[in-house]
């Protein structure tokens, strides 16, 4: 009879699954399902209002929006092309900067330095990161922006001027301290990112390596680094999403100026610094719609970067090409 | 010297009218930090023969491996004092040149090891690290290493898909191959077999016959009748001695030391 109980519960909890069901798996499912269809929710409603919001301006610019300089309030004539060139200018030089220096620093804790030195670094390293980013504007605004202004830039213009890049008035603030500010700010996340990365390389891979005469530096360029690629690069874009909206270390030092130079010591401006500035200013519809239509500008950017590194670390996959099936 | 009534360790088992002697270990001792985990181990690894090292978990059988390429030197608190010296050089001494050593003393390890890129790239890894071959001579090298491992014929089409995709024992002849690919003198195991299901074991046992035609070969296994397979010497180890060394059919027949005898006949362990 027991034996007959036992059986028939047995069958009702394969068949009739869900009667059966504890009431915690119930809710357990559904907040999972909840928050992880939340997140996907909120970003398709952001990009809606957001779109709503900016319809006046696409209306009126089209697409002249996106390849005008001309940003001028007054005659409510509105382009986002000096804007989009200095986000991505000042993240270029900022991730030039960053990412070897990371990876170098992440190479240093993991690999090089003595033991008692890497846990000392690794909390300096995660404090850095935690410093509001307005310190690193006004640290960037008072300290870094005259020393450039002083020493480095005219120096770099006597040494390196032949370059367009290099030549120009040495004022501290501009593009130039804009990118050197952004680069220290994103350096010790990215870094601290990629030392984790880094010590989840198994140890008997690296001793393989090791084993076969290799020296540190090859061990970490073919094992490591392969090995934790996907992590390396996921700290990359961390830290590249947060120079492309950075808004108050580099409204600091950048100038905002709406002018588009070849060199890099100009004022310039980002999209964020831009909305930072004028947000308050804005009383025209159009010139807040222009504002909200950068704020998309800005997000496309930020998906279309992360979509193409999707796309090159997919490919990119030793053997993709060939695998089976 | 004598510790909770274990034998003396004895003056090892003189090699030198049967064969070459490769590697000669004298009174080798061996610390994490503050813990000592090698006592006092002496012992002869004889040239181009299959050298076992059994004993129960924990006896310091693979602390003594890793010792002859001098792996434990990528961790500053482990040390290692004694001689061991590989043709007449004391490899302890601290102006060695690891990356020549490991270059001579090959290593595979308990689990296979294949690095996150293609067969062909594995086994040309160390290749390419000693010097820029022709193209033609790499292939060539390549595929000798993998017919010396005995893979050649299960990969020779999927060169260049990843060695991650092959099955462990494949995965383990890829790392043997690896290590060949440079031609060391000396190839060192580390229970290679561990992780492996009986078909594979097989394989590796026929290939360590094969190698020893042309390479010194050290296997530390916790298994004895693979020890009793394939050695041609073998030293028994625990608690961190090497209670007794001689020619593997010696130890497994007439075990002079009493703590062997219990250990082969499966009293402890």
């Amino acid at each position: 009879m027991a034996d007959n109980n036992y059986k028939s519960s047995k069958n009702k909890s394969i068949f009739k699954k869900s009667k059966s069901e504890p009431i915690t798996e119930t809710i357990f499912r559904f907040l999972t399902r909840f928050s992880g269809s939340l997140i996907l929710f909120l970003l398709v409603a952001m990009l809606i209002s957001l779109s709503i919001e900016a319809m006046p301006s696409i209306k009126r610019f089209g697409l002249s929006f996106l390849i005008s300089t001309e940003w001028d309030p007054v005659a409510s004539n509105f382009g986002a092309l000096t804007t989009i060139v200095g986000t991505v200018v000042s993240t270029g030089l900022a991730m030039l900067i960053a990412v070897p220096m990371a990876i170098g620093v992440a190479i240093f804790l993991t690999e090089l330095a003595p033991m008692p030195l890497r846990s000392i670094f690794g909390t300096a390293i995660e404090l850095l990161a935690a410093i509001p980013s307005i310190i690193y504007g006004m640290w960037g605004l008072f300290t870094l922006a005259p020393i450039l202004a002083d020493h480095v830039q005219p120096w770099l213009t006597e040494h390196f001027g032949f370059i367009p890049l290099f030549d120009g008035p040495p004022m501290g603030v501009g593009m130039f301290t804009a990118g050197i500010v952004l680069s220290l700010m994103i350096l010790p996340f990215m870094a601290s990112v990629i030392r984790d990365c880094f010590l989840m390389t198994p140890q008997v891979l690296k001793e393989s390596a090791y084993g076969l005469g290799a020296t540190t530096w090859e061990v970490v360029k073919d094992v490591v680094l392969p090995y934790s690629k996907r992590g390396v690069m996921g700290g990359i874009f961390l830290g590249l999403g947060r120079a492309l909206g950075e808004t108050m270390a580099v409204t600091f030092v950048i100038g905002n100026a709406h002018d588009m130079s070849i060199s890099l010591f100009n004022p310039a401006n980002t999209i964020a610094s831009t909305l930072a500035n004028e947000f308050t200013e804005a009383s025209d519809p159009i010139y807040l719609s222009a504002l909200i239509e950068l704020g998309l500008v800005l997000f496309l950017i930020t998906f279309i970067i992360l979509g193409i590194s999707e796309w090159w670390l997919a490919s990119s996959a030793p053997g993709s090409k060939k695998k089976r099936g | 010297m004598s510790v909770s009534g274990l034998s003396e360790p004895s003056m090892p088992f003189d090699l030198s009218d049967r064969a070459n002697i490769k590697i000669k270990v004298r009174g080798l001792n061996f610390f994490y930090g503050a813990f000592q985990a090698l006592y006092d181990n002496h012992l002869d690894i004889a040239e181009k023969k299959v050298t076992a090292f059994i004993g129960p978990s924990g006896c310091g059988k693979s602390t003594h491996i890793r010792t002859y390429n001098r792996m434990f030197s990528l961790y500053p608190e482990q040390k290692a004092t004694g001689e061991i010296i590989l043709d007449g050089q004391n490899i302890l001494e601290e102006n060695i040149d690891l990356i020549e050593l490991r270059t001579r003393v090959g290593m595979v390890f308990q689990k296979p090891t294949p690095f996150p890129m293609t067969i062909f790239d594995n086994v040309a890894y160390g290749l390419r690290l000693k010097a820029r071959l022709p193209k033609s001579e790499l292939e060539a090298r390549v595929e000798d290493a993998l017919k010396g491992a005995a893979l050649w014929d299960e990969v020779k089409d999927n060169l260049h898909s990843l060695g991650t995709d092959l099955s462990g024992g494949q995965q383990q002849r890829l790392c043997i191959a690896r290590a060949i690919a440079v031609e060391p003198e000396v190839i060192l195991m580390d229970e290679p077999c561990s992780a492996l299901d009986p078909v594979a074991t097989y394989k590796i046992e026929e290939l360590i016959d094969k190698l020893k035609e042309q390479y010194t070969i050290v296997i530390v296994t916790h298994n004895m009748q693979q020890a009793a397979r394939v050695s041609d010497y073998t030293a028994f180890f625990y608690l961190g001695r090497c209670i007794e060394f001689g020619p593997t059919e010696e130890i497994f027949t007439a075990p002079k030391k009493k703590e062997t005898e219990d250990y082969i006949t499966g009293r402890f362990g």
